[in-house]
């Protein structure tokens, strides 16, 4: 039937595989029920008014006969006008290996125009032969070649699992053609790891490199500075709910607009914070980390109150959703994006220090805070403007990790405790260093994890960082000069 | 006394000895530490080890020895580090000596490269969560995310039992007691001087000549020890160990318990964790609950800002200031023209 080329061969087929296909056991024919609940007459392809569904059994399939469907269905689409179903049918027909699809392949590969459906034909013939007896070793050997190219762990498995009773030349062709596989699968695994640690590194980087500029500027520990991450999150849910209830449209440009509402309403927040409770225990940073962990605390549970403690759905825009393959590699379009932002970020705040008056005075209280107040400088002004920029970038934050984290009281908790690490470990005073910092963690974390899984993998990231910070108590870049010993 | 609340005034006598341990490095030394919950945590986890070999065949599985999580998640043999632990001696030494050694580990590795001040509280705080997410692991033999419970018999007696309770409760305030006379008895010593040196002026006292290093491990090993006793005592009276001991936010407000005291003064320390633990008690079984949260954050901010020597210390400091107003009246009394002594040079504040 599959070689019949007869339109109607598909339906049939299609209905076989999945049970749809009866026949009458009194009349021994065959008849098709379409999806819509009406019988046909395979045969013919018109419905058959006739018939009670009640006379009628379905057809049994085994495992034999399934694959033999799986090749048919794959021949009879090769040469569908289709691209996307002669893809797949060069797919299917790779993993049946079935021999009855060689002429079928031939006839497509001769006219094939699309060079990525051609390759995948190519592929889908090179198994074909592989798993044919009769083929001549020339054959056989230019199939391995042909494989070895393809490269992934379905060719491995195909050359792993070749008939042992093949001849010496195509089973050394075979071997080699597994290690090559094996190399360029590792090198794929590794970038693979090396964008997930990039991906991690990014959002971790966003999450400590406020911290970094309010610890470096100001020696103070900020342990609220999570939940000013959480606050950025639910600006974003807010601006989420507002644009659903009155303009459902603009909801591809929602992060647009969340962006700087974060920025700004966490940055107002982090002002008043520094007003009304750091600015009192400057010089006391011991007191300071306890009281903005208070501080913490109290934000948490005004927006558990609030908005519960349940998480909130955060949609993600069209353009932020899907995922495109590069290579071996899988790569979604939400962390591509928030790569993207965070260097943004980053390339915006490197700016801020040092291209604006701002960032200048900034740099100045960071160096010797004496000194600068005898210049001029209203530290004081300073301090809490570095303060708002600290925690408007961690509302920034709070904006990308709604796209891939649950946006719930306690998403500032879970960062809080890495991007210290970050912090501590890139060393303060220097925003290169928590990027350092932050891709380094994220890369060795995500090379852990495959030897090691997730959870230890943290745990001996941190006992890593604990060690490194024995070499150098003050991280990667650490500031030099008179006032590391203030 | 009902017997509820002898458990949970033995609990909070546990806390008490916690805040003390934490008194001594943060009030007389300068350490913060963030994780002190995890000395607290591994002391409480050598008597849970102990405990849960008591139980023996009584467990659910009646399994002779392991325990019921092990039979459950299909351990074939009792680890290694379990071994020892169905002899009471043996899990006492191991209650001193598991939060001793890592302390000393860890002390020795951050005190000699001089890691101080909040990076010495991050990295104590990373301590912890690391030991969190590790005892969350079921893997890793301690129960998991369940941790140890369901415990029988202490010495052979019902850990249930009034009777025990009572023991135990009366133990508890012993060790409170030793505690106390312990850190007593090195503050009061020139050792314990040093330690106020190095708390407040570091560079200094090294430039002196002291190995401030040695000082610091040992004020650090001791107190660790310390918060070891009180986890293990804890353990029975609570009847459950498991990893949430281990999170860094029960060590922060172990160390809010300490400031709300009088950092720096003992008995402000265990007070303290009396005070905000029955507080505790009493607002999270109401129908405040919900605003547990905001005062306990609410008590984080005030006791900064308002109250920075805390409960004890401000009533000292107003005694003192009471005692020295009536010498300078006195002085006036009998020599009138004698010019009244600086008030300054008692009040001032120990810097940080």
């Amino acid at each position: 039937m599959a070689t019949s080329g007869n339109p109607l061969a598909v339906d049939v087929i299609n209905a076989l595989q999945e049970g749809r296909l009866l026949f009458n056991p009194a009349d021994k024919k065959v008849y098709v029920r379409t999806a819509a609940g009406t019988i046909n007459d395979a045969a013919t392809g018109t419905p058959a008014a006739d018939v009670k569904a009640g006379d009628l059994q379905t057809v049994r399939l085994n495992n034999r006969v399934r694959r033999g469907i799986d090749a048919a269905v794959g021949a009879l689409t090769l040469l569908s006008p289709d691209a996307g179903k002669r893809m797949d049918a060069a797919k299917a027909v790779f993993k049946s290996r079935e021999a009855g699809a060689l002429k079928a392949l031939d006839v497509a590969i001769a006219k094939e125009t699309e060079p990525r459906v051609k390759r995948a034909l190519v592929d889908a013939r090179a198994a074909v032969i592989l798993n044919t007896p009769t083929a001549s070793k020339e054959e056989n050997l230019e199939a391995i070649s042909v494989i070895r190219e393809r490269g992934d762990q379905e060719a491995r498995s195909l050359l792993t699992n070749l008939s042992a009773d093949s001849h010496d030349d195509i089973k050394r062709a075979a071997a080699a053609g597994v290690a090559s596989i094996d190399a360029s699968l590792q090198l794929w695994s590794a970038a693979q790891n090396m964008w997930y640690g990039l991906s991690l590194g990014s959002v971790l980087l966003l999450a400590a490199i406020g911290l970094a500029i309010t610890f470096g500027v100001m020696g103070v520990i900020n342990m609220a500075h999570g939940e000013m991450v959480m606050i950025g999150a639910y600006v974003t849910f807010a601006v989420q709910e507002v644009i659903r209830a009155y303009n459902p449209a603009l909801f591809d440009i929602s992060l647009v607009i969340a962006v700087p509402l974060a920025f700004l309403v966490t940055g107002c927040f982090g002002i008043l914070i520094e007003r009304t409770v750091i600015r009192f225990l400057y010089g006391r940073p011991l007191e300071t980390l306890l009281a903005t962990w208070g501080l913490s605390l109290i934000i948490q549970q005004a927006v558990r109150t609030a908005y519960g403690s349940s998480n909130k759905d955060v949609g993600s825009p069209s353009w932020m959703s899907g995922a495109f393959e590069l290579g071996g590699l899988t790569i979604t379009y939400n962390r591509l994006w928030i790569v993207c932002f965070t260097m943004f970020v980053f390339v915006a705040l490197l700016g801020v220090l040092r291209l604006t008056r701002l960032g200048l005075e900034m740099r100045a209280v960071t160096q010797n805070r004496t000194m600068a107040a005898s210049m001029g400088i209203a530290t004081a002004r300073i301090d809490a403007l570095t303060f708002g920029l600290g925690s408007g970038v961690a509302g920034i934050a709070g904006v990308a990790l709604s796209q891939i984290d649950n946006v719930s009281p306690n998403l500032g908790q879970s960062y809080i405790i890495d991007s210290f690490m970050v912090v501590v470990f890139g060393g303060v005073g220097n925003l290169w260093g928590t990027l350092v910092g932050a891709f380094t963690l994220g890369i060795a974390n995500k090379f852990l994890e495959p030897y090691a899984g997730a959870v230890l993998g943290k745990i001996a990231i941190l006992v890593l960082i604990i060690l490194f910070i024995q070499k150098r108590p003050r991280g990667l870049f650490a500031l030099k000069g008179r006032s590391v010993e203030a | 006394m009902p017997v509820y609340l002898v458990a949970l005034w033995g609990k909070y006598v546990c806390y008490a000895l916690l805040a003390l341990s934490i008194d001594l490095i943060w009030g007389y030394c300068g350490i913060l530490s963030l994780g002190h919950g995890a000395f607290f945590a591994l002391g409480g986890y050598a008597m849970g080890m102990y405990l849960m070999r008591q139980i023996g065949s009584r467990g659910v599985y009646g399994n002779p020895i392991l325990p019921d999580f092990m039979v459950f998640l299909n351990y074939k043999a009792l680890p290694w580090y379990w071994y020892g632990f169905d002899h009471f001696w043996f899990a006492a030494i191991m209650i001193l000596l598991a939060p001793g050694l890592l302390a000393f580990c860890f002390g020795w590795l951050a005190f000699r490269s001089r890691v101080t001040g909040v990076y010495l509280s991050i990295i104590t705080q990373a301590m912890t969560y690391a030991l969190l997410l590790a005892f969350f692991r079921n893997d890793f033999g301690f129960g998991g995310n369940n941790g140890l419970t369901d415990f029988k018999d202490i010495l052979g007696f019902n850990v249930q039992a009034q009777g025990t309770r009572l023991v135990l409760f009366s133990v508890s305030c012993i060790a409170l007691a030793l505690g106390f006379f312990i850190c007593r008895a090195v503050i009061t010593s020139k050792f314990g001087k040093v330690l106020v040196a190095i708390r407040d002026a570091e560079s200094r006292t090294r430039f002196l000549g002291y190995r401030v290093e040695n000082y610091k491990l040992f004020v650090f090993v001791l107190s660790a020890c310390m918060a070891g006793v009180a986890g293990a005592l804890y353990v029975p009276q609570v009847g459950i160990i498991n990893p949430g001991e281990f999170a860094p936010a029960s060590s922060i407000e172990a160390v809010i318990w300490v400031a709300v005291g009088g950092r720096g003064t003992l008995t402000g320390a265990a007070l303290g964790a009396l005070v905000v633990n029955y507080g505790k008690t009493y607002f999270t079984s109401g129908f405040l609950a919900p605003y547990w949260l905001f005062l306990l954050g609410a008590l984080f901010v005030a006791v900064t800002q308002l109250l920075p020597r805390g409960i004890v210390g401000t009533w000292r400091y107003y005694m003192s200031k009471r005692r020295e107003q009536q010498a300078a009246d006195d002085a006036e009394a009998a020599v009138p023209p004698a010019p009244p002594p600086s008030a300054t040079s008692l009040l001032a504040r120990p810097a940080e």
